[in-house]
């Protein structure tokens, strides 16, 4: 569908517009575009930023994102990786200022418990429909009516 | 297949109905209701986390979280040069200062010169402005974007965040906010 | 005068596809009514009128006439002819109108060949495409209408947003649009058999090709649709689980599922009512994603000017269509018996695990698509992404991959798994050894890992039907389903691979400066400002040599434009046979400050390019499929016309 590109390409492309609405000229936060030197907490760092929302984007990672907030974002993720810190530890910290939505990875609450059930659900719906289905395939394969 | 057959699968015959109309009924709600994309932060009745901004401009003091828990209510400003709608709401801002309300600012990744020039165009109505370079402040009080502004009542706790440009409508809030922020 | 008579074409058609109701409900209300004669006919006029529609729409985008709405709106007389030409489409109106030109088109493309069914199906099916059609007539003609005039003419148009300007829109969108209205054929064909109860190999043999055909066009307009993002996004990513995404993941999964009923209640006559569902749901689900993607309830999509009328307006077309199959479903799906049993291991068996093994994946992607909505509905806001969509679907993918390796290879009705016992050896052994090796080369990544073991086993496993047979005798058909198997694994391959090991590189180099990405060495040899047809750009020539070997030269751009204003990177790639180096200009670092040094974005992403071929791969098996299928149906047609003709002239 035409819309359907056009809107995946811009939903997900919102990093220009929003880094011309907020132009900011100051440089990017340090380790906004900059690796840590060490590869295992720079991987670390990355899996977390893949994981938390760009909020001036809304529909991106801060991973995949040019947006100032998300730079700035980036940068104090690698700093306190680099300074030991877990990356759970500061996805809650995340979670405590802009709550669940900032996250990826939905928690298991009182309210999105549905969300892991429902694999659960599918099997057991397909499994009570499927139930007599099968056997007594030796019955020639006749029909049943 | 039985007759019998036939009844006892005759729920699993409405089962895609039902489901479709549940999804119906969530795309329903889901096109009337007020769409509010904006993330409000979840600090609101927690107290500041300790921070401590060099100062942005010259002839005002940078900002640390002491200052904003003096036992007075105020404003915490977030807001930039480069934003439209910064300069939008600095009359209202203006208006709450020119009442007695006290003004904190805190500039995000803001070059000195256009933070004066800023101040010069639109008139300087902080207290005090705090230099937040890496948005770092931003982030720790779960502000999402400028501009934004923070109720903080006398312990330094946050009592209510507005989001986007405070237009002429919000004032009366504002300050009705900050009265309860007294008490 | 052209966007009349484009309009008027329109409101022609559209009558007619009310006239191809009315005559078809007479004809099945009445026995022998004389209308039934009218049904075939004015479905093919139907057709041809919604393509003059279309042509209209053209020729006002090719002319950049902008005097109509929609082209100002859309377009800009600077813009390159292909995008001009792209643009008719890459906008609400337009698009919609494509939509009912394929429809229209479809509809006549059966009224003309299909002659296997009974005829009161044949104009039940019809019945049921025109009620279709109406809809989407009635939504571009009240609330879309793609001729709209504008008075005053403004001097120039707004353009195309620059993203969008790019080979992919031309391409992309028509595919997926294929593909979607194709379901809607066999929604109606579902239709036609529930209204008529005649549901059996019949109506699965003159349903699939329009299965094959839709779902061949959905599987391109994906894999475009993925690598379109994939380079133009500048980031590297080549699936995102964003829910314009899913949109169009949602109603493949429902096709796939589809087509391997399909063959059984072809091939078996079992899984009747459940192939009817499907059909069904195969093309709700193009609905929901089209509803999706313009209404704007979701958060990705709210950053397009979306109109909640249109949101509407499809809701309801939604609820009528959609809500009315079903409950003719619940209606009639008991008289429709279940047909034929079979054994636990049997190809049946198989391709029902198949099924269901799909639907649970489009269960969990439309869980997690709309979750966000119900917890919103709750006042509480939830992000679900790729860390729940990935291990999530794996649940259901595995398994059905594992049981791919064998499923082919097993009797209908009834097997012994012993009798395949050396294929499932070799399959699990080639599955172990790629374990190892996966496990040895990629430490910890637990889906890469399980995808870097399947994807050889699958591979291999795919090919076993071909063992033990002459193949200039293998039939398209089974050419097709070997083909469509092995780039399965060719594609899974490429996603583990890149999940597995791709480099990322973020550097700021000064001209002159070089950096190592995987084992590549990128020297950073120039910046100059280069000039395109509507944007302006600054261009970086990048010296990049692939483990010491002499230099290759690429040029990522950050690019201007200006009508409208957005800047946009253009990513440069180089492609090996063993991988892609992703190349992205970014800012000056610095803010130009420390002597100029440049923001570089690398990558260098070791068989990614497989996601994409194994994407066409598939395409192309669904083609050899499609190409089969259609073949052998063409000689039973002049075989049985043969034998009409011999008939009469012998005077029967």
């Amino acid at each position: 569908m035409s819309r359907l590109l056009l809107v995946i390409v811009l939903a997900l492309t919102l990093l220009p517009s929003v880094a011309a609405r907020a132009d900011d000229t100051m440089p990017p936060a340090p380790y906004a575009y900059r690796q840590l030197d060490d590869p295992k907490l720079e991987a670390k760092a990355q899996g977390l930023m893949e994981t938390i929302r760009c909020l001036t984007c809304q529909s991106q990672s801060i991973a995949d994102s040019d947006a100032s907030i998300a730079g700035d974002m980036r940068s104090q993720i690698r700093e306190r990786i680099a300074a030991g810190e877990e990356p759970e530890a500061i996805r809650a910290w995340l979670v405590e200022r802009y709550g669940d939505y900032i996250t990826y990875t939905p928690r298991v609450t009182s309210l999105t418990w549905p969300l892991f059930a429902a694999p659960v659900a599918i099997l057991l719906v397909a499994a009570l429909l499927l139930r007599r289905r099968f056997g007594r395939g030796e019955r020639n394969g006749g029909p049943q009516a | 297949m039985t007759e019998a057959s036939v009844k006892r699968r005759s729920w699993a015959l409405w089962l895609p109905l039902v489901v479709f109309g549940l999804f119906a009924a969530l795309f329903l709600w889901g096109l009337v209701r007020t769409k509010d994309d904006t993330v409000p932060s979840r600090l609101v009745g927690r107290p500041l986390p300790a921070f401590d901004l060099p100062a942005a401009t010259d002839g005002k003091p940078g900002l640390k979280h002491a200052d904003l828990a003096d036992g007075k209510p105020r404003l915490l400003n977030v807001f930039a040069s480069w934003c439209i709608p910064c300069a939008a709401e600095a009359p209202q801002l203006a208006r709450l200062a020119a009442a007695g309300v006290e003004v904190e600012g805190v500039a995000i990744r803001d070059h000195r010169e256009d933070l004066a020039a800023f101040l010069q165009r639109n008139g300087n109505p902080y207290h005090r402005i705090g230099a937040d370079d890496l948005g770092k402040l931003q982030i720790a009080i779960g502000s999402s974007g400028v501009p934004e502004t923070y109720v903080i009542d006398g312990k330094g706790v946050i009592r209510y965040q507005h989001i986007g440009d405070i237009t002429p409508d919000d004032v009366a809030l504002l300050q009705a906010k900050l009265k309860e922020a007294a008490l | 005068m052209i966007a009349e008579a484009g309009l008027a074409a329109l409101w022609l058609a559209a009558a007619l596809a009310l006239l191809q109701f009315g005559s078809g409900v007479a004809a099945l209300r009445g026995e022998g009514s004389p209308l039934a004669a009218l049904v075939r006919p004015v479905a093919v006029v139907q057709g041809a009128l919604a393509l003059l529609a279309f042509a209209a729409l053209l020729l006002v985008f090719a002319q950049t006439d902008l005097s109509v709405k929609l082209v100002a709106l859309n377009s800009h007389s600077a813009k390159p002819m292909m995008y001009k030409i792209a643009g008719a489409w890459g906008n609400h109106e337009g698009s919609m109108l494509l939509w009912v030109t394929v429809m229209g088109l479809a509809g006549s493309f059966v009224a003309l060949v299909e002659r296997r069914l009974p005829e009161r199906t044949m104009i039940a099916t019809l019945l049921g495409q025109a009620f279709v059609s109406l809809g989407f007539y009635a939504f571009l003609l009240f609330a879309s209408n793609p001729f709209e005039r504008l008075n005053p003419v403004p001097p120039e148009g707004q353009g195309l947003n620059p993203l969008l300007q790019d080979p992919g829109l031309a391409f992309h969108p028509p595919t997926l649009y294929l593909g979607y209205v194709g379901l809607s054929i066999a929604f109606s064909f579902a239709v036609g058999a529930l209204i008529t109860r005649e549901v059996g190999p019949a109506f699965a043999r003159a349903m699939r090709p329009w299965v094959l055909g839709a779902w061949i066009f959905l599987t391109l307009g994906i894999t475009a649709g993925s690598y379109w993002a994939y380079y133009e996004l500048g980031w590297g990513g080549w699936w995102f689980w964003d829910p314009v995404e899913n949109a169009s993941l949602m109603p493949w999964l429902a096709a796939t599922a589809l087509l391997h009923s399909c063959s059984v209640l072809a091939a078996r006559n079992a899984l009747r009512a459940w192939t009817v569902m499907l059909g069904v749901v195969a093309f709700s689900m193009s609905m929901v994603g089209t509803f999706l993607v313009r209404s704007g309830i979701l958060t990705s999509v709210h950053a397009f000017a979306v109109d909640p009328k249109r949101g509407t307006f499809i809701l309801a077309l939604l609820a009528i269509y959609i809500g009315g199959a079903l409950t003719l479903f619940a209606f009639r799906a008991a008289t429709v018996t279940e047909g034929e049993r079979f054994a636990v291991t049997s190809r049946e068996s198989a391709l029902v695990f198949n099924n269901v093994m799909l639907t649970g994946t489009l269960g969990i992607v439309l869980m997690g698509t709309l979750y966000p909505l119900v917890t919103e509905a709750f006042g509480e806001r939830v992000s679900v992404g790729p860390p729940y969509f990935n291990p999530m679907s794996a649940v259901f993918v595995v398994p059905m991959l594992l049981v791919l390796t064998v499923g082919p290879l097993l009797r209908w009705r009834r097997d012994q798994l012993a009798r395949v016992r050396l294929p499932m050896l070799i399959a699990a052994g080639v599955a172990l050894t790629g374990l190892a090796v996966a496990i040895s080369l990629a430490p910890g990544k637990v889906l890469p890992i399980i995808g870097l073991a399947l994807a050889p086993a699958v591979a291999v496993a795919s090919l076993l039907p071909l063992r033990g047979r002459k193949l200039r005798q293998v039939k398209l058909p089974l050419w097709g389903m070997v083909i469509a198997h092995f780039g399965i694994a060719v594609a899974l391959l490429g996603m583990a691979a890149e999940g597995a090991f791709t480099t990322e590189r973020l550097v700021a180099l000064r001209v002159g400066e070089s950096t190592p990405v995987g084992p590549w060495q990128i020297r950073l040899a120039r910046i100059e400002p280069v000039a395109g047809p509507n944007w302006t750009a600054l261009e970086a020539t990048l010296e990049a040599s692939y483990a010491g070997a002499a230099p290759i030269v690429t040029h990522p751009q950050a690019r201007m434009f200006w009508a409208p204003v957005q800047n946009t990177a253009e990513s440069a790639l180089l492609t090996r046979w063993n991988g892609q180096l992703y190349t992205v200009l970014g800012d000056k670092a610095d803010g130009g400050a420390n002597g100029g040094r440049w923001q570089l974005r690398l990558w260098w992403k070791p068989l990614v390019t497989l996601i994409w071929i194994g994407g066409a791969l598939i395409a192309l098996g669904g083609l050899l499929a499609l190409l089969g299928r259609v073949a052998s149906d063409l000689r039973r047609l002049v075989a049985s016309d043969k034998i009409a003709f011999r008939r009469q002239r012998q005077g029967r």
